[in-house]
């Protein structure tokens, strides 16, 4: 970027955000627009839609994130990819690289979860601190830079052939609400980006461009501004604080392994879920021995990711799911919210496919001879879809720093997570519905697959009203500094039943909003 | 390290050397091959029969009956190197005495994929089978040659997606 600014290390005037994916991506752009000099920290390297790859395994290679992180729990991801909690990505743009696209507001009763829900044994329910009413117009920004079909005047997405099949199961079971959903994938083009060509790979980065990213979209716009530096393989070790109790700036290592100290006015975290309360507890101090922002003692715990799983079928002839949108389609009858089914909180049916490759890794992860290769033997007449639904926040599935450390000498982050038992009910109805959709058009088998490694990952910072509930307010600042924000899916309180991004730009770009106020009040 | 290649080897040359292994390969004096001898695998730092084991306990834990003996074998050819000698020789080893418990002389001398199957799942556990199934994941699956068997149609963005070539070609709903 020629434009791009450069800041020095002892420039304390700067806002300093570690991460650049859907909040920390978005953060860097809306404050650099506004006029705020912002540096942003990449643990990652740079890639853009000529560098993707159209290429299962060639491409997890290239984006995903491999550092060390370990697991525990009963939740089966321990056992099958023990390594690998997660499949989210370590490059500029972060997980806007790979997600599907989906964007989707929470519905309004999941902004108050506790008290819609009512107390459930094990689960550490909270209100969000916010509602549907004061996040409506984030939520249209939101959709206006993301482009999401269906809002505004962008029309849906044609459906391939794995939304074909999905659709017309859903239908013969009664099931309403079914359509191309709302993505942000390019249905005409628009924002110098084309509309989508169906080419499939969705999760390995859009070559077209027509999925919306920040890594060539809001990354390249704040360089533009001249406000904005990215640093890119710049791993944040610590973050700093004063005798006051501060935050001063952050420690980093570059790609060549030397430690610099970047100075800050504010630090707002987004590593994601993981990372976030990693480095707030690798931050610990004697003025903060369990950790910055940590106070309340809630950094790392309420750890969520969705309660998912896949179901796959096959028919007598072919689907060729793999071909197009990877997510093409979506039901949210069931994500509603409706105790007589067993559960609390909601669930969405969403299509996915997967390469051969991945399949044969996440179909049945661990499972061999021929129950699980004569499904394989018939990829060809498979369709699939997701689940995603709201999971139960549970106090004890969290982040704890690991006794492994990274290359850098770092505790890698430990992730411990069981499924609560409204957990395992949403999953097993949702198995049910699924399969069902499919036998509805003729599947001669079907697969009730378990979840892949995370691909939503939320909670261990959450937002709450009062100081010991949770890690942030209302704006995602630290309740014990006020200099210091979450920008990532760790500040929700609570999941709900939809994909997370909108919900993370939408907070970021209100954040930044906010941000920019304070510091132009003199308050920051 | 071992490599594979398709030679001009005759079958009857082949033969003319060879030890039966299983019916499913020949293996012979540093190789094994089909036995059409359509292909063959040079074997270097482990013995013909340790490769040919290898080979048959492949084809059992992932067993495709449309995708060939030549695809398994690039699978497991890299267990043909000094690094992997002692784990191999070991590992066989300890399937073979698996076998010899169930009846039979070695693992390759059971005769029904099922008798093979049984003694595979009496050391699933072992890191030297769950090493051999989690190297056929990718080495396996991820042979692009190996794709258009299963139908998968790999890398699409070189002919600009399915936009014009099927993505909604579905004809039977």
């Amino acid at each position: 970027m020629a434009n791009a600014a450069r800041f020095e290390l002892t420039d304390d005037s700067v806002v300093v955000i570690i991460g650049t994916g859907a909040g920390g991506g978005v953060l860097a752009y809306e404050l650099a627009r506004q006029g705020v000099k912002v540096v942003a920290l990449e643990a990652g390297g740079r890639y853009l839609p000529e560098d993707y790859i159209n290429d299962e395994w060639d491409s997890f290679g290239q984006l995903a994130w491999t550092d060390p992180r370990t697991t525990s729990g009963d939740w089966r991801v321990a056992r099958d990819f023990s390594g690998l909690p997660a499949w989210i990505v370590k490059a500029v743009g972060g997980t806007t690289t790979h997600w599907a696209g989906a964007s989707l507001r929470f519905q309004d009763h999941e902004w108050k979860a506790l008290t819609t829900y009512g107390a459930v044994e094990g689960a550490s329910l909270l209100d969000w601190p916010i509602d549907a009413a004061e996040m409506a117009p984030w939520y249209e920004k939101a959709e206006a830079k993301l482009g999401v079909t269906r809002t505004g005047n962008f029309p849906g997405l044609p459906g391939n052939n794995n939304y074909k099949v999905f659709e017309a199961g859903a239908k013969a079971l009664g099931y309403k609400q079914v359509s191309t959903g709302r993505m942000a994938i390019n249905s005409v083009d628009n924002d110098e980006r084309p509309a989508c060509q169906q080419t499939g790979f969705c999760f390995q980065g859009c070559k077209w461009g027509a999925k919306w990213s920040a890594a060539y979209t809001d990354i390249p716009r704040g360089e533009a501004t001249g406000n904005l530096e990215v640093r890119e393989h710049s791993h944040v070790a610590r973050i700093l604080h004063d005798n006051q109790g501060r935050v001063t700036g952050v420690e980093y290592f570059d790609r060549d392994g030397n430690l610099h100290f970047q100075a800050a006015r504010i630090v707002a975290l987004a590593g994601n879920s993981f990372e976030s309360p990693r480095l707030l507890l690798n931050s610990a101090s004697s003025m903060f021995p369990d950790g910055l922002a940590n106070s309340s003692g809630q950094v790392g715990r309420n750890y969520m990711r969705h309660t998912t799983g896949s179901v796959y079928a096959i028919f007598e002839k072919p689907v060729r799911m793999w071909r197009g949108t990877t997510m093409a389609g979506i039901i949210q009858d069931e994500a509603r919210h409706d105790p007589s089914r067993g559960f609390v909180g909601g669930y969405e049916l969403e299509t996915l496919a997967l390469g051969l490759p991945f399949m044969a890794a996440f179909l049945d992860p661990g499972a061999w001879g021929r129950e699980f290769t004569s499904a394989l033997d018939h990829y060809e007449n498979m369709a699939g879809m997701w689940i995603v639904g709201e999971d139960m926040p549970q106090s004890t599935n969290r982040v704890t720093l690991s006794d492994v450390e990274d290359r850098f000498g770092l505790k890698v982050a430990n992730v411990h997570f069981s499924d609560h038992p409204n957990d395992i009910a949403m999953r097993n109805h949702a198995y049910r519905q699924g399969q069902a959709i499919y036998r509805a058009m003729g599947a001669t088998r079907t697969l009730p697959t378990p979840p892949y490694p995370s691909t939503h990952n939320l909670g261990t910072n959450r937002m709450s009203e009062r100081p010991e509930d949770g890690v942030v307010n209302r704006w995602g600042q630290s309740h014990d500094i006020p200099n210091l924000f979450v920008s990532d899916g760790s500040q929700f309180t609570t999941g709900a039943a939809e994909n997370p991004t909108l919900t993370i730009v939408a907070l970021a770009i209100r954040q930044a909003d906010h941000i920019a106020r304070e510091m132009s009040a003199g308050n920051l | 390290m071992s490599r594979l290649r398709k030679q001009g080897l005759t079958r009857r040359a082949l033969l003319s050397r060879a030890v039966a292994a299983g019916g499913l390969a020949v293996a012979g004096a540093g190789f094994i091959a089909a036995p059409d001898a359509a292909w063959a695998v040079e074997v270097t730092a482990i013995t013909e029969h340790q490769m040919a084991t290898l080979l048959q306990m492949a084809r059992d834990i992932y067993p495709h009956d449309r995708v060939g003996d030549r695809f398994y074998a690039i699978a497991i050819k890299g267990y043909d190197s000094a690094e992997h000698r002692a784990m191999v020789a070991e590992g066989i080893e300890m399937l073979d005495a698996a076998a010899r418990e169930a009846g039979f002389d070695n693992y390759l001398a059971a005769g029904w994929e099922a008798e093979r199957v049984a003694i595979l799942r009496s050391i699933e556990d072992s890191v030297f089978f769950q090493t051999v199934r989690g190297g056929l994941v990718t080495g396996l699956y991820n042979q692009k040659e190996v794709w258009p068997i299963f139908g998968y149609e790999g890398e699409s963005f070189s002919q600009g997606g399915y936009i014009d070539r099927g993505f909604d070609d579905i004809d039977w709903l």
